[in-house]
């Protein structure tokens, strides 16, 4: 007998994993994961269960009892449902017996006594679960000859969502993602037995940003989209995968068309980023792209109006005044609502033509040196031990972000502390939230790490800063100073930076980041003081962005010779000598960057409108009239010259990573520059001080031209704390003279008593009064005067 | 249409501080406002809401669930007749259509003085006394034709005022538990151990 030396064999083998747990499905043996249950490990061995009511990205439920199957218990073969009994050591679990067929098409008569069967009239049909299931788990014919329950059909539960009760097999998929995702339960089961029903509160929608994916997620037709109702059937549908680039959290989607025509986007799981769910303005906003007032053709100004004229006549005068510019007065602004590809482009040319004032971003983020910092994934975010929130309410910005980030608080995965003027939507899931003062979030920071519970718990694990511009009417260097103060004093920190447009960081890390400090608003200084002579507007409209808006129109009028590549006439378009038609999103094909550094590809799905073109072909094609030919004729040569010169974009190119989950991508950033919080004046008698920032409708141009979206802005206010609003002396809704040095506006004033007391909200690029007209750039903060009229 | 009142409020929050949650107290506090208004009334039902924290929905959905809470205005006196099997063969039937002749109401009715209002009920759990009824969730045994319309002409005129108060009024004397000698129950999430019988070992 030889004897084994215990100690050295188990060293050699690898560790066995204390959650594994080996199962058998159907004679084959499963390996699982203790507390997983039976049809997560079924699916990832391809034996599919029948079910409606479990979603993996939701807690199960056992509703719908449709997945029942049989366990082997010391009793013999039991029927449980797969979806709510873990797995366990030894399990043996069938799932195609004749009793589970039986238990399976009993369910599916069930679930159909009442449902009305309307398939031919349905917008489900074709893509419809029970329909599917009915088939293929169903006994094919129901015992069933009562009457059928009967509602008003459909009904709206929301302006985007409708409700087909009828239809409604009570799976609380719907009711689940709106408490337990989104964070929105304004919808529930009401009543009771035969009466079930998914229902809002009487007078009050279901008014949730993420509304649309309970249609997407509901099993039958009972839920359908306004935008998409009967514009097509699933057959008919075409569809390639694809990323979002409303804003830069880059969700991954399907783009589905039909006769070359945008009708729907579906959210897809990409574990690193969305987990399948859109919020409601990146869902509809297809729209937009099939606009009637999408740009077709080149456009000139003759006089106060266009004429239509052709792309040579249009890039022969744009190339003629490029060369006979003064050096160093061209400049381009924009380029993140482009893809990396078109970024690449133009930035090569403003290279090769010595162009050094350029800026993808309009004021309204970071500095570019915020990516020099150490990065955080959105993934790190989600499982650091800390999360500091130096941000703008991500609700409002970065909708699906804001679900990652309020899941993981949920599940007790992280502790948010919030450092902010005001309440936002994570404030409820912040472990702590401190009420700064804009202008004052130094201080705040300074006081945190001193709190020794709050040092305890910075120090008990990893620690990321989500750090973004909270407040338009706030010098940004605020927001840095902060970063800078939590980085000096918490080791091994890193930052997740979320500006949000949609491919902001990849136009900044792809060279169109400001250089030597010549950032947006000093291009826009130098066009007002007449040394700009070619200003070239990349899908950026400063006009409505830019939030100085005396600056902004100082700088459009200044410029000697004004360029716009976009879909639409925007603001600023409209001030342009020549416009030049640009591909929308869904015409052209690329990748783009997500706010974490994730590159991502985007499909074309249809023919870009009129004659218009993707921005690095216009690019490529002035190089070429201006002598600097970057021999490219494709995409694919672009990608490849992106690969050769950006370090870390080589990989890009190839992989097939960038057609679901992504890459993130280091690229060289920018020196790390420290910044010192700028000094603030003293109020004097403009006592509230101003916090501008966005809400997800607002008057941006691709929800204004998306009727389903357009009418969601909830429209400009100003909104203090009840005993301030007593003070100025006005009523609820009633009109309030806001002013400054500067200016003075009239808007409706609104109370709430989650305001701190002398801070007025105002939210950004909102129908009526414009707030901008009381920020200039440069100032530290805004303080303004509240008078009743 | 109404919140609930001041003086309710306060009794509201007494009831929350009972829980370790305070949604747990969301249908005491239906209750509360049944009692005030005699129904449960939107308003009063997105006020509760804002007490425990909870939105107008969810507690629209969990009061709904409940047959004895009306949400639109129900009479004074909710009558009840149990029409479920041992009182079907003694005379249910024969004592809903006398009240329907006597009140002059379908069941479901009320009558258009507000006092009154009829409704058909699943078993009460009396049937050794059927025919039953419930007035405001009062029992009634035995009820011939005759003794319903004592119970009515009774009702009018006020007599039985000290034993059956008006519909949604489900206690005559209100309960006030002291800070000191409540069950102190613990939020499920701070439940660390099993329970005794279980010897120690962690329920699942």
């Amino acid at each position: 007998m030889t004897t084994i030396d215990t100690n050295t064999e188990s060293s050699e083998m690898p560790e066995k994993d204390p959650n594994a747990v080996s199962i058998t499905i159907n004679g084959r043996t499963v390996e699982a994961q203790k507390g997983e249950f039976i049809i997560a490990a079924a699916d990832r061995a391809d034996e599919f269960i029948p079910r409606f009511c479990y979603h993996p990205r939701m807690s199960s439920v056992g509703m719908c009892r449709q997945c029942l199957v049989e366990v082997e218990g010391p009793r013999g073969p039991m029927m449980v449902v797969s979806c709510m009994t873990p797995v366990a050591e030894g399990q043996v679990v069938r799932t195609e017996t004749p009793q589970v067929k039986r238990a399976q098409e009993g369910m599916i008569e069930l679930l159909l006594a009442n449902h009305p069967l309307d398939c031919p009239v349905c917008d489900k049909g074709g893509e419809c679960p029970l329909q599917d299931q009915a088939f293929s788990h169903g006994a094919g014919e129901s015992r069933f000859v009562e009457e059928k329950r009967h509602y008003e059909k459909p009904i709206a539960i929301s302006e985007l969502v409708f409700l087909d009760r009828e239809r409604c097999i009570l799976c609380d998929r719907c009711t689940r993602f709106a408490d337990e995702v989104a964070g929105d339960p304004l919808i529930s089961f009401t009543q009771r037995g035969n009466n079930t029903q998914v229902m809002t509160f009487p007078d009050e929608p279901f008014a949730s940003y993420f509304s649309g994916n309970v249609v997407q997620i509901c099993p039958v037709g009972a839920l359908t989209a306004e935008p998409y109702r009967f514009k097509a059937r699933p057959w008919d549908l075409e569809q390639r995968e694809s990323t979002c680039t409303t804003c830069s959290v880059g969700c991954r989607t399907v783009v589905q068309s039909s006769r070359d025509e945008l009708l729907r986007y579906q959210g897809v799981d990409s574990d690193p980023v969305n987990w399948g769910w859109l919020c409601d303005r990146g869902r509809f906003n297809f729209q937009s792209v099939n606009s009637e007032d999408r740009l077709e053709n080149p456009q000139t100004k003759a006089g106060d109006s266009y004429a239509t004229t052709t792309w040579s006549a249009a890039l022969d005068t744009i190339s003629r005044t490029i060369r006979h510019a003064t050096p160093g007065s061209v400049a381009i602004l924009g380029g993140a609502r482009g893809t990396n590809e078109d970024a690449f482009m133009w930035a090569q040319l403003a290279d090769a033509l010595g162009v050094t004032m350029r800026d993808a971003q309009l004021d309204d983020g970071l500095p570019a040196s915020i990516f020099s910092y150490p990065q955080a994934t959105i993934d790190a975010a989600c499982s650091a031990g800390t999360v500091i929130l130096l941000a703008p309410d991500m609700k409002e910005e970065l909708p699906v972000l804001h679900i990652r980030l309020r899941d993981a608080a949920e599940k007790k995965k992280i502790r948010i502390i919030e450092i902010s003027a005001r309440e936002t939507g994570l404030t409820k899931h912040a472990w702590r939230s401190v009420r700064a003062e804009s202008g004052t979030s130094v201080t705040a920071v300074q006081q945190l790490l001193a709190d020794s519970a709050i040092a305890a718990q910075l120090a008990s694990g990893p620690v990321v800063v989500v750090a973004g511009r909270a407040n338009l009417a706030e010098d940004a260097a605020h927001t840095m100073a902060a970063v800078d103060a939590v980085l000096a004093g918490v080791q091994n920190a890193s930052v997740l930076p979320v500006l949000r447009r949609g491919n902001v960081r990849g136009a900044l890390s792809l060279g169109l980041a400001p250089q030597s400090g010549k950032d947006a608003v000093a291009i826009l200084e130098a066009s007002a003081r007449g040394q700009v002579e070619c200003l070239i507007l990349l899908g950026a409209d400063p006009m409505n962005d830019i939030a100085d808006a005396d600056l902004a129109r100082r700088g459009i009028a200044g410029a000697k010779f004004v360029v716009a590549i976009d879909t639409f006439l925007t603001q600023s378009a409209a001030h342009a000598d020549i416009v030049l038609p640009a591909a929308a999103y869904g015409e052209k094909d690329g990748t783009t960057m997500n706010l974490e550094g994730r590159v991502t590809n985007v499909v074309q799905k249809i023919t870009p409108r009129g004659t218009s073109r993707a921005d690095w072909m216009i690019a490529a094609e002035l190089g070429l009239l201006l002598g600097h030919d970057a021999n490219v004729t494709t995409l694919a040569d672009v990608q490849k010259l992106m690969g050769k010169k950006v370090p870390g974009f080589g990989a890009t190119t190839t992989s097939v990573a960038v057609k679901r989950d992504g890459i993130v991508v280091t690229v060289p950033t920018p020196t790390r520059t420290s910044f010192v919080a700028p000094t603030i004046t003293p109020r004097n008698s403009y006592e509230f001080r101003v916090d501008v920032s966005r809400k997800l409708y607002d008057r941006a141009v691709g929800t204004i031209t998306s009727p389903a979206l357009a009418n969601l802005a909830t429209g400009v206010s100003i909104t203090i704390h009840p005993l301030d609003l007593e003070r100025v002396g006005a009523a609820i809704g009633a009109n309030v003279r806001v002013s400054n040095a500067h200016s003075s506006i009239v808007l409706p004033v609104q109370s709430n008593e989650k305001v701190p007391r002398g801070t007025a909200v105002i939210p950004f690029n909102q129908p009526g009064a414009d707030v901008r007209e009381l920020i200039r750039h440069g100032d530290s903060v805004v303080d303004v005067r509240i008078e009743s009229m | 249409m109404a919140r609930l009142t001041e003086e309710n409020v306060r009794l509201a929050r007494e009831i929350i501080g009972r829980y370790p949650k305070a949604r747990s107290a969301t249908i005491p506090l239906l209750h509360l406002a049944q009692e005030q208004d005699g129904y449960v009334t939107n308003d009063a039902m997105a006020h509760i809401g804002e007490l425990v924290g909870a939105t107008s929905a969810e507690v629209y959905g969990t009061a709904s669930f409940y047959e004895m809470f009306k949400f639109e205005p129900v009479g004074k006196y909710l009558i009840n007749i149990c029409g479920t099997m041992s009182c079907a063969l003694m005379g249910a039937e024969e004592l809903m259509h006398h009240a329907e002749s006597r009140l002059g109401i379908h069941m479901g009715g009320t009558t258009p003085d507000g006092l009154f209002t009829l409704e058909k009920a699943e078993c009460q759990a009396a049937c050794t006394e059927a025919p039953c009824l419930q007035v405001n969730y009062r029992y009634r045994f035995r009820v011939t034709s005759e003794n319903f319309d004592t119970l009515i002409d009774q009702l009018q005129a006020g007599e039985l005022n000290s034993e059956i108060p008006a519909h949604g009024t489900v206690a005559a004397v209100r309960q006030h538990i002291p800070a000191d000698r409540g069950v102190g129950a613990v939020a499920p999430e701070d439940v660390t151990e099993g329970p005794a019988w279980l010897d120690g070992k962690a329920a699942l």
